[in-house]
């Protein structure tokens, strides 16, 4: 990663409107979509040209784990699918 | 043979219908444009009987049916030369654009176009909305190569000239594509290559998107209507028919002669033009066609399209049977759970009931009152299913004897049925809910004054609907999930949504008022109208004469387990106070289902008010009990005010000469003040607020002047009024009216703003034409020192007619606004649900949020948005 790319990473993952985000490995993931029985595509999408995925090396297939602020339950938890648009 | 039974549908595919396919499906070739020959339609025209049997008496010659099995068949013309479908315009642009004008591939490279396809072809299966973006994609590299990569040939800009023209961008000038051209174009691409552009070659071959035949409308969809005159009109499709064919001939002959391609392409455009409209007549840059009497033709999308066409008219909304509408009225003695319904609307609708060893009786009694004595029955069904009519039906003393079990009576509504009872706008849930039926004699429904909230009733001219329930899962579905008891708590926000306004709260602050002492005579008056059987408690006051307390009164109604401390409505302002012992009886405690200080008021009995004694009550003793003490208690509020008379009077909004006096005092000093502004702004020294002109900085200190003076002098003036009278007791118990409605009537209206603004328009230069031309005093631009009880004067009113105006216009713009926002929300939520495990998804599976609100409370059953409120346990077990 080049330096300027890390400060922008460094900048955009610091901000405080952006929640946390991970990438999930493979087993990860599949534990996911067995815990919520669902399909890949029916998760909520994100795309691959957003620019926390890109940061985090995402690719079309890969799910992301957001963590937010929930004005509700304090904390929330969103899987999305990586998606190619 | 194969039953229609025996099918299953597996999918229906859409495609487009090819040429051959047309003239298979068609049983008639129409050839003239003419309808009838002296009366007799004539054979090829637009009325050609084999296109299905209409009229009354008619055998079809194609099937032999009748009129009403017919199902009429479909017709073609053989187009005189090809017209572009323009349904679908768009497609056949991105298909010329994307594919070579010569070979007709995709303009990108075999490797690519090969791998794009299986690509394509693996997605379609998984990922549809992927491959749908795949195409766009596809078509949009495609459309900016500029040499065909499979034969070399330069390719040229298409241009289309909405809604069908097509031209080319050839060097040597823009080139018409006559849609034969086009046709020749699209007949060039591969099946493989038309996949990958999002088409099924097998059902939709793109040549096809280019009529040669057009396929007509069987007649029964386009029946023509014929007066008491004997004039027979014709259906606008038959119209549209008529010119088509007409323009078709015209074609066939100009082309036949061989005259010079211009007027060729002419006459091509007519047709062009009349297929298009035959589709739709609404197509932005052509004519609309229009009727002899100007009238526009409905093209085949006219008839689908919007609120009254096919979709939403007829399909969406359909009209139902078994339901009543009329005008409502109140009824504030039938319990929340029930409605009024005419004897004249019971006799109408009915109940189908299965006769039983243990209802036989009834029945027979139903019968032999007949369809005209309530209540009565209107048919008997035997069980050979033979359905008696009872008002042609002479001896019903014998059908009733005749009475068994396997019989079903269709008997009228009766009291203690259950039915659903709606207001539009249906908006929630509770819009619609179950009622038991009471039959009463009139012509309206009666509903309960404290179901008015939820339905947004209320009895100035409103008509609701009723649809009555006919079978045992609809009526046990009602009982359980839609009987009005069950709504009382709004899903919304999960607060009582159910509750009493006006004379209600009027009624409920003066019975539980500290200075409300009743006599014996007065508490039988009051607790005769709940059904209350108890003894009555020992009277507060024994000598010398015996006075219970409306306090009292009410404890015999709570829970004698019921604990609540909390402020009412009347805890403000002057009377803010946080003491539980409050002198001014603004706090209530309940101690044992005893109320031992505050009085009720809005907070306590009104609608719409969260975390108040009723939503703790509903909480912890269950809705009938909620249901059964709005039905009983609620009755004794109206019944102390017939005890006790409750009225306005002129002198409730009078002030003494002296507070006249005072508020004249005001008005001359702010007048003096604006004076002086005005004075200031004429000699330039006016400095102005940052970021504004003097102009707006003058209007801007004027309006606060005026507004401080409005204040002032209202402010002055109540003072001089009884703050106990039953005006101040309306607007501090929240039954009606607020300070500045007492204001407005007691002391000055203030200034008018038409657009947030003094008002300045009008004349040039003034507001009317009593004023000089730039006056900006008080006066001339609607302010209005006047009140309601001393009356405006001519000039004031004006002004006020004008602001008044100003907030008619915005509640209307308001209403269909919300309105269509409303709809465009619930076409998008509309099959959200939640899930057994916690999730919202739509109707294909999926999510939309992972747990429902991300804390998986349901508001209904929450209290202060948790699932689990401690301070209320707290409050409860707490010790006197
Ligand atoms: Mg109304
Ligand atoms: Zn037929
Ligand atoms: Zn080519
Ligand atoms: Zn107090």
């Amino acid at each position: 990663m080049t330096p300027s790319k890390v400060r922008v990473k460094k900048k955009i993952l610091s901000h405080k409107l952006v929640p946390k985000h991970e990438l999930l490995s493979v087993e990860e993931a599949a534990k996911v979509l067995k815990e919520y029985n669902v399909k890949p595509y029916q998760l909520p999408h994100i795309s691959v040209n957003d620019p926390v995925v890109r940061l985090l090396n995402g690719h079309p297939g890969n799910i992301i784990r957001i963590t937010r602020k929930s004005p509700t339950a304090g904390e929330s938890v969103v899987y999305r699918i990586v998606v190619a648009y | 043979m194969l039953r229609f039974e025996d099918y299953v549908i597996d999918g229906i595919k859409f495609g487009i219908i090819s040429p051959d396919e047309a003239r298979k499906l068609s049983r008639v070739a129409l050839v003239t444009d003419k309808l009838y020959d002296e009366e007799l339609p004539v054979r090829g025209g637009p009325r050609d009987p084999h296109m299905g049997a209409i009229e009354p008496g008619e055998r079809c010659p194609v099937c032999g049916n009748p009129p009403s099995t017919c199902p009429g068949h479909f017709g073609h013309i053989e187009l005189a030369a090809p017209v572009i479908h323009v349904g679908f315009v768009s497609i056949i642009n991105d298909l010329l654009k994307s594919t070579c004008r010569s070979c007709g591939r995709i303009l990108l490279p075999q490797d690519e176009i090969k791998r794009d396809l299986e690509l394509y072809r693996k997605l379609r299966v998984k990922w549809p909305r992927l491959a749908k973006d795949l195409v766009k994609n596809v078509i949009q590299k495609a459309a900016k190569t500029p040499k065909c990569p499979h034969c070399g040939e330069q390719q040229y800009k298409i241009i289309l000239d909405k809604p069908y023209k097509f031209y080319e961008e050839r060097p040597e000038g823009r080139i018409f594509l006559t849609p034969h051209e086009v046709r020749q174009r699209l007949e060039m691409i591969p099946d493989e290559h038309a996949e990958l552009l999002g088409l099924d070659p097998e059902h939709a071959r793109p040549e096809w998107m280019v009529l040669t035949v057009l396929l007509v409308p069987p007649l029964p969809v386009r029946t023509p209507i014929s007066l008491e005159t004997g004039i027979r009109s014709e259906d606008d499709l038959t119209h549209i028919l008529v010119t088509i064919i007409r323009a078709n001939n015209d074609l066939k002959n100009i082309i036949m002669s061989g005259a010079p391609q211009s007027i060729v392409e002419e006459r091509w455009n007519v047709l062009q033009y009349n297929v298009s409209i035959l589709f739709d007549n609404e197509l932005p840059g052509v004519p609309v066609a229009r009727h002899r009497n100007l009238r526009p033709l409905k093209g085949i999308v006219q008839r689908l399209k919007g609120k009254e066409g096919r979709f939403r008219g007829n399909l969406s909304g359909k009209r139902v049977n078994y339901s009543a509408r009329t005008v409502i009225s109140p009824d504030p003695l039938i319990s929340i759970n029930e409605v009024g319904v005419p004897e004249e609307i019971a006799k109408t609708l009915t109940i189908a009931e299965n006769v039983t060893p243990f209802n036989i009786e009834k029945l027979r009694k139903r019968i032999l009152n007949g369809p005209n004595k309530w209540p009565g029955a209107n048919y008997v069904i035997r069980d050979d299913g033979r359905k008696i009519d009872l008002r042609f039906f002479k001896d019903r003393k014998a059908l009733a004897e005749s009475l068994r079990p396997g019989y079903i009576v269709e008997r009228h509504l009766e009291d203690g049925d259950i039915v659903l009872f709606n207001r539009q706008p249906s908006l929630h849930r509770m819009s619609m809910m179950a009622h038991i039926v009471r039959v009463f004699p009139g012509k309206t429904f009666r509903l309960n004054l404290l179901v008015c909230p939820p339905y947004n009733a209320d009895f100035d001219g409103d008509e609701m609907n009723l649809h009555a329930l006919r079978l045992p899962e609809a009526i046990a579905e009602a009982y359980e999930l839609m009987l009005v008891e069950k709504h009382i708590l709004s899903p919304r926000y999960g607060g009582p949504i159910i509750g009493g306004g006006q004379d209600y709260v009027s009624g409920a602050y003066l019975l539980t008022s500290k200075t409300t002492l009743l006599t014996r005579d007065d508490v039988e008056f009051i607790l005769s109208v709940t059904g209350y059987h108890g003894e009555l408690p020992e009277p507060a006051i024994i000598k010398p004469n015996e006075y219970w307390t409306g306090k009292q009164i009410i404890s015999l109604f709570l829970p004698k387990e019921f604990n609540f401390q909390g402020k009412a409505k009347i805890n403000s302002g002057k009377l803010e106070c946080a003491d539980p012992d409050c002198f001014y009886d603004s706090y209530i405690v309940i101690k044992n289902g005893e109320l031992l200080e505050g009085v009720f008021d809005k907070k306590a009995v009104g609608a719409q008010q969260s975390e108040n004694i009723i939503h703790h009550m509903i909480k912890e003793y269950g809705e009938s009990f909620a249901r059964e003490f709005f039905d009983n208690v609620f009755k004794m509020f109206i019944r102390m005010l017939e005890l006790k008379g409750f009225t306005m009077t002129l002198s409730d909004v009078e002030i003494p000469p002296e507070a006249r006096e005072r508020v004249e005092q005001v008005i001359k000093e702010t007048y003096e003040r604006v004076d002086k502004l005005i004075q200031q702004y004429q000699e330039g020294v006016l400095e102005p607020i940052p970021g504004r002109t003097i102009e707006e900085t003058l209007e801007l200190k004027i309006i606060q002047v005026l507004n401080e003076g409005r204040e002032r002098a209202g402010k002055e003036a109540i003072e001089y009024l009884d703050p106990f009278n039953n005006v101040f007791i309306m607007a501090r118990t929240g039954a009606r009216g607020s300070d500045v409605n007492i204001t407005n009537m007691a002391v000055m209206l203030g200034q008018q703003v038409v657009r947030g603004k003094r008002i300045t328009r009008g004349y040039r230069g003034r507001t009317l034409a009593h004023f000089k031309k730039g006056d900006l005093s008080p006066e001339s631009r609607g302010f209005v020192k006047n009140n309601f009880r001393t009356g405006l004067d001519p000039l004031e009113t004006f002004f006020h007619a004008a602001a008044g105006r100003e907030g008619l216009v915005d509640t209307a713009v308001k209403t269909s606004q919300s309105g269509y926002m409303q709809r465009r929300l619930i076409n998008a939520l509309m099959d959200l649900r939640v899930t057994y495990d916690g999730t919202v998804r739509d109707s294909e599976g999926n999510i939309v949020q992972f747990s429902y609100g991300e804390d998986l409370v349901d508001p209904m059953k929450s209290m202060h948005g948790k699932s689990v409120d401690i301070d209320r346990i707290i409050e409860k077990y707490r010790e006197v």
